[in-house]
């Protein structure tokens, strides 16, 4: 019976035995993150796109945490991804210029606000879910809109100087120096995110998720662990939004746009909810796609990008991991 | 004051006629379609072009731009939507969004990025003032087509026969099925219709609300914002979101201009908040 979960045939059928097996690390995963080290020295002039990817790919992370795991549908996950930009921001141009501090700051910042808000979303359906996660961003976006003094309004965020990463290492022009920053970031925050979704915790989670009713009737506190999540996820997005202020040196309304949201959410169902790679490689995914629409209709790729995630919608996303899914399995010995 | 509140109801019963196409598709249907502002966008467009091409009266525009609308939207229907009925949420949003983006870049490359108006004819320009209330004529003219419309739809749902076949389909359509009621065609229809609504929503707000290829986006979260706080078990509920909303959006750019969408943003959280099913639901949640 615990072999249709485990991955590996000798599962041991204890509950830590099981996570333990769950968390182990395969050889494509550790081969995913020396292609993306390596990826500076194959393609060292695509530092800067690289850097979107990473910065992208966390954003991505921060939806597939309460989507993937929680089951949340979330239209304003752009309000902490801004937030955090802004924070970062401004930190760097009347504080500290040094960049981990101001990530630092502005995780936590954008996690306060989504320990604020995250009471808005533990009532009603989905649908009431959808409207006040999109409601909380377009409430930041009109502040930030009307706040001129202090965001530049619709100018954007100008003149943020980024001292070196720890004192030591200056950004360069090429962005090698911010993709390191951002990849190490990200993989941080990944590591904790993995470490997190395969704990007791992260199962709880995905009870939740399949049957409130049924988890809270095993003793499981569905609110609380709504609350714990949304926050968790609103901190990450929260690092997204910093690390873009940092390594672009400018913070626009862009960062807290419907556009946005609906990005993110769209890396994450191209690359598949629910295995925290989805946002990663959906983020790769993504920007190529981008880039080789825009190649051949400056205009009107999104026409393009709506076709395909009507098309995708269509066929079943789940079929399309699931198939992949099954290709890894036939791939592996 | 008295200026500001016929204002409003005008701007809340364009708004209604904009957004009940949704409030059956969302409210009653259960279908989360963002994508309905495009069917409005649609009825705008037709009209504009009827008119700047082939000079055809602005009254006449009206009921075309409905026909264009319903017929789009029972194409779409039929090719895309009857596939995404019983998906998940999720689902359901990433499907609209993908619809949204594919009419914001059709609407772009076919008409150009830049704004169209719609020309009114002289007998509905000018204003009359009546005790000392300022009335537009064309506001007048929305608010009795808009108001007539309305009691139709009411009746047409609380009365005939497909009235009550829709809300059985809505509400069991297995024991619909069961009965003999073509749930399929009755959706259909109604899908179409609601469009239709939409289309002659956007030919009738084409003036007020401005028209140009981002209409979809910037218009989605209006017509939502109806529904849900209006709440999605009746018609009532979202005619009078759509009034409060009208009104409490004229009043504000009008008295707190600086606040913008704000207020209406901040009313919509509160609402829900304490009322997540919407103002006017039933108990039971769905």
């Amino acid at each position: 019976m615990l072999k249709l979960f485990g991955r590996r045939s000798d599962t041991p059928v204890t509950p830590a035995g099981f996570l333990n097996s769950q968390a182990a690390w395969t050889a494509p995963e550790i081969l995913f993150w020396l292609l993306a080290l390596a990826m500076l020295a194959i393609a060292p002039n695509r530092a800067a796109l690289l850097n979107e990817i990473a910065i992208l790919g966390l954003f991505a992370l921060s939806i597939d945490l309460i989507l993937g795991y929680a089951g949340i549908v979330s239209l304003g996950q752009a309000a902490f991804f801004g937030f955090g930009a802004y924070v970062a921001g401004l930190l760097a141009k009347t504080v500290v210029a040094e960049p981990v501090t101001g990530l630092v700051v502005a995780m936590l910042a954008a996690g306060l606000l989504g320990f604020a808000t995250s009471f808005l979303i533990i009532r009603g359906t989905d649908l009431t879910r959808l409207m006040v996660t999109l409601g909380v961003a377009l409430l930041l976006y009109e502040v930030a809109n009307k706040l001129e003094w202090v965001t530049g309004g619709t100018d954007g965020l100008l003149g943020i100087v980024m001292g070196p990463i720890l004192g030591l290492f200056a950004f360069d022009f090429l962005g090698r120096t911010a993709y390191l920053y951002s990849l190490t970031v990200l993989f941080v925050l990944f590591l904790l995110a993995r470490r997190i979704v395969h704990s007791p915790f992260g199962l709880s989670l995905r009870a939740v998720k399949d049957n409130r009713l049924r988890a809270a009737s095993i003793g499981i506190s569905p609110a609380r662990r709504l609350v714990m999540v949304y926050t968790l996820s609103a901190a990450y997005a929260g690092a997204a939004g910093a690390l873009l202020a940092q390594t672009t040196a400018f913070v626009s309304l862009e960062v807290l746009d419907f556009g946005k949201s609906a990005d993110g959410l769209l890396v994450l169902v191209i690359g598949g909810s629910g295995y925290l790679y989805g946002g990663l490689i959906g983020a790769v995914a993504f920007k190529l796609m981008k880039d080789f629409l825009s190649g051949i209709t400056p205009a009107y790729w999104l026409f393009w990008m709506g076709l395909f995630l009507v098309i995708l919608v269509l066929i079943g996303r789940d079929r399309i991991s699931h198939r992949l899914k099954l290709l890894a399995q036939r791939v592996k010995p | 004051m008295l200026t500001i509140l016929f204002d409003g109801i005008a701007y809340g019963m364009l708004l209604f006629v904009l957004a009940c196409g949704l409030a059956v598709t969302l409210g009653l249907m259960n279908f989360v379609n963002l994508a309905h502002g495009a069917f409005a966008m649609a009825g705008g467009y037709v009209t504009v072009v009827l008119m700047q091409r082939y000079g055809v009266p602005f009254l006449a525009c009206l009921p075309l731009a409905f026909l264009a609308a319903a017929a789009l939207g029972a194409v779409a229907e039929r090719l895309l939507y009857r596939h995404m009925y019983g998906r998940s949420h999720l689902d359901q949003v990433l499907f609209s969004i993908g619809l949204v983006f594919m009419a914001v870049a059709a609407a772009d490359y076919v008409m150009g990025s830049s704004p169209q108006n719609v020309r009114l004819p002289s007998y509905l320009l000018g204003r009359y003032e009546v005790f000392g209330i300022g009335i537009g004529v064309y506001r007048l003219f929305l608010i009795g087509v808009c108001g007539a419309l309305t009691i139709a739809l009411q009746l047409i749902l609380a009365r005939t026969r497909f009235g009550s076949r829709l809300r059985a389909a809505v509400d069991d359509p297995r024991v619909a099925r069961g009965m003999g009621i073509d749930v399929n065609a009755i959706f259909a229809v109604t899908f179409a219709f609601g469009s239709g609504l939409a289309g002659l929503g956007g030919a009738l707000g084409a003036e007020i609300l401005g028209l140009d290829p981002t209409f979809p986006l910037k218009f989605m979260l209006y017509f939502l914002i109806v529904v849900t706080v209006g709440g999605t078990s009746s018609m009532t509920g979202p005619f009078v979101a759509a009034l409060l909303l009208g009104f409490a959006d004229v009043a504000g750019k009008y008295y707190i201009p600086q606040a913008g969408a704000f207020i209406i943003y901040a009313v919509m959280i509160a609402v829900l908040m304490l009322r997540p099913n919407g103002l006017f639901a039933r108990g039971v949640t769905r």
